[in-house]
């Protein structure tokens, strides 16, 4: 009896949901079976299966002991090559300077971010906190100024949520006049997502007792650059919270050890790491952070200020530069798509340019302010295509192009580049990021 | 302190979505003006918070040459750090110059900051008479003051910034 492979699912009877090659997310799903026929072996497979299998044999460490444990688990030897980078440190002079590093996310999948791998900026390094020692202070209009010990803070309740974090320069080469070469690490890699844990700031505040004249708060970290930024205390008594913990664990240093700030969806730098006070004012204090730097430049020369939240955006990361492609076949194109504002709700992916799209598979759970993978099978007939990805959240708000973002902004805001981005698939398999 | 049927109360209302203070663990130490005196130092647009102490352009140009060239230039050209001075009217141009002349919207902005984060390799190790002239220094080789202008508590809010019309607040607002 002829053994079944995968071979003899046709793929020119796949319903296609849009040009080039967009497969039916529906039908797919149908015809596979399950959600995980799609997502595990199956798909490589029909890329790549050969007519007959190599016989198999029994390798070397089935037949002797293993390692033992360890306190402290690392990634494979053979993953070595995924890891953070570039190093961007604009001060030469100063190797511990300001600066950052990124994720890579063409390596990852699913929504959660390792810490290992959580992208990392900081203005002035990284500092080495004795938790012990590490004091947070509320004081300005409250009726109970007061200072909490990681110990008295550890007591709190504990809540915890799913949170993206997006640098405000993320993706900011996109404003350019040309399309700047790179990866999906290289050009949106200042994003990552983890769980957080800790206490709800709306408690602490509630416990200090808010002056009702207060309507801002200034959060200040105890790095070398004492980070500051005014929060709106609306934001603070709605979703904030003081995480002690990350994916599990006690924040890494480099994600603000022993404490942070977490504003759901806003700017980055606005999750003040290594927080160590908190200062209840009437207005914004207009720090370099919020006045020099974080603001956009916009065309004849207006600057908007306090433009907080990260808005939808949706990055393909697989297929991406630097993922090149064995052959035309079946493949899964993945991504990450997220908003500032709220749930993302539909994720279109085009094959050819933005001509034509069809709705991608959002992986569960789609949280509010959580990075989101989706899903969508394409079969590429190795010619020419570009690839695009546009993400619509629960507001309404649809992702523009960067046609669009750049004539409603110009070319100089260098914040909150959130535009459509174009993955070129040359017929030799390698992609190139192009502006359509 | 708090019972441990309190705490279980707390959890309870909190998993509930709300807050009531009374059965929270209120864990923090009370503090006094005298005890943050030293972490209190953040300065509001209007100059409250500005300490005592004053400085000119030309007490600033010494403490300048010798903390501050090494990273923003002999005449706050910058590189590699930011570049301080010049800049102005190329804003709405292609090649836009972001200083603390052209950009900067308030003058209260640089002294907070100077104090906090400067010089980068020692931050706060400034004192405040030499963070007043230092900040003169700067103001003054973007044009905005005279040499011997005197920098203090009164005189550092009411510098007008060439750029400060140009910002606007989106909050609670969104930019498209």
């Amino acid at each position: 009896m002829a053994k079944k492979t995968s071979s003899d699912l046709d793929l020119g009877e796949l319903e296609l949901a849009a040009g080039n090659g967009l497969v039916d997310r529906r039908g797919f799903l149908n015809r596979a079976g399950s959600a995980a026929g799609i997502l595990g072996t199956g798909l490589a497979s029909l890329a790549v299966s050969p007519a007959q299998a190599d016989p198999l044999k029994v390798q070397d460490w089935t037949k002797t002991p293993g390692l033992g444990f360890t306190a402290y688990g690392q990634p494979s030897q053979y993953e070595n090559g995924v890891g953070r980078g570039p190093i961007v440190e604009p001060n030469a002079m100063y190797k511990t300077g300001p600066g950052s590093i990124r994720s890579p996310l063409q390596f990852l999948d699913g929504m959660i971010t390792p810490n290992g791998l959580h992208f990392e900026r900081s203005h002035n390094g990284i500092p080495d906190i004795k938790p012990d020692e590490h004091r947070l202070l509320i004081h300005g209009l409250v009726k109970r100024p007061q200072v909490f010990t990681l110990e008295a803070l550890s007591r709190y309740p504990m809540t915890s949520r799913i949170s993206f974090v997006e640098c405000a320069g993320n993706s900011g080469s996109l404003y350019g006049k040309t399309a700047a070469d790179g990866t999906a690490q290289t050009l949106h890699g200042l994003l990552s997502c983890a769980e957080w844990t800790g206490v709800s700031l709306a408690l602490l505040l509630d416990e200090a007792g808010v002056d009702p004249k207060a309507k801002w708060l200034l959060a200040e970290g105890a790095d070398a650059a004492s980070m500051t930024r005014s929060i709106p205390l609306a934001k603070a008594l709605d979703d904030a919270m003081i995480p002690l913990y990350q994916n599990g664990e006690r924040l890494r240093p480099s994600n603000g050890y022993p404490m942070r700030l977490l504003v759901p969806g806003y700017q980055g730098n606005m999750n003040v790491k290594w927080l160590h006070r908190l200062k209840l004012t009437e207005g914004p204090t207009m720090t370099r952070d919020e006045t020099s730097r974080y603001s956009l430049l916009l065309k004849e020369g207006k600057v908007a200020q306090f433009k907080f939240p990260l808005d939808a955006k949706a990055v393909i990361t697989k297929p991406s530069p630097g993922l090149t492609m064995k052959g035309a076949g079946l493949y899964e194109i993945s991504g990450l798509a997220w908003s500032g504002n709220g749930k993302i709700v539909r994720v279109d992916v085009s094959a050819d340019g933005g001509k034509s799209f069809a709705p991608a598979v959002l992986s569960e759970p789609v949280l509010s302010k959580a990075l989101t993978r989706f899903r969508l099978p394409w079969k590429w007939d190795g010619g020419p295509a570009v690839l695009q990805a546009r993400a619509v959240d629960d507001t309404g708000y649809v992702q523009p192009t960067r046609d669009a973002l750049v004539a409603a902004r110009g070319n100089s805001p260098a914040y909150h580049n959130n535009a459509i981005t174009n993955w070129a698939v040359a017929v030799d398999g390698g992609l190139k990021h192009v502006y359509a | 302190m708090f019972t441990r049927n309190a705490l279980g109360a707390a959890l309870l209302v909190l998993v509930a979505g709300q807050v009531i203070a009374a059965e929270t663990p209120h864990l923090g130490t009370p503090v006094t003006p005298a005890d943050i005196a030293a972490w209190d130092t953040s300065i509001s647009p209007d100059g409250t918070g500005l300490p005592p102490g004053k400085g000119s352009a030309a007490q600033g140009k010494e403490i300048y040459a010798l903390k501050c060239t090494g990273c923003h230039g002999v005449a706050g050209e910058g590189k590699p750090a930011d570049r301080l001075t010049g800049g102005q009217g190329s804003l709405a141009t292609d090649a836009p110059i972001k200083t603390v002349g052209s950009y900067w919207p308030y003058a209260t902005t640089l002294f907070d900051y100077v104090r906090r984060a400067m010089p980068l390799n020692e931050p706060m190790s400034l004192t405040n008479d030499e963070v007043y002239a230092v900040s003169a220094y700067v103001l003054s080789l973007n044009g905005l003051i005279g040499e011997k202008t005197e920098l203090n508590a009164k005189t550092l809010p009411k510098i007008k910034m060439p750029n400060h019309d140009s910002f606007f607040i989106v909050y609670p607002g969104n930019l498209k």
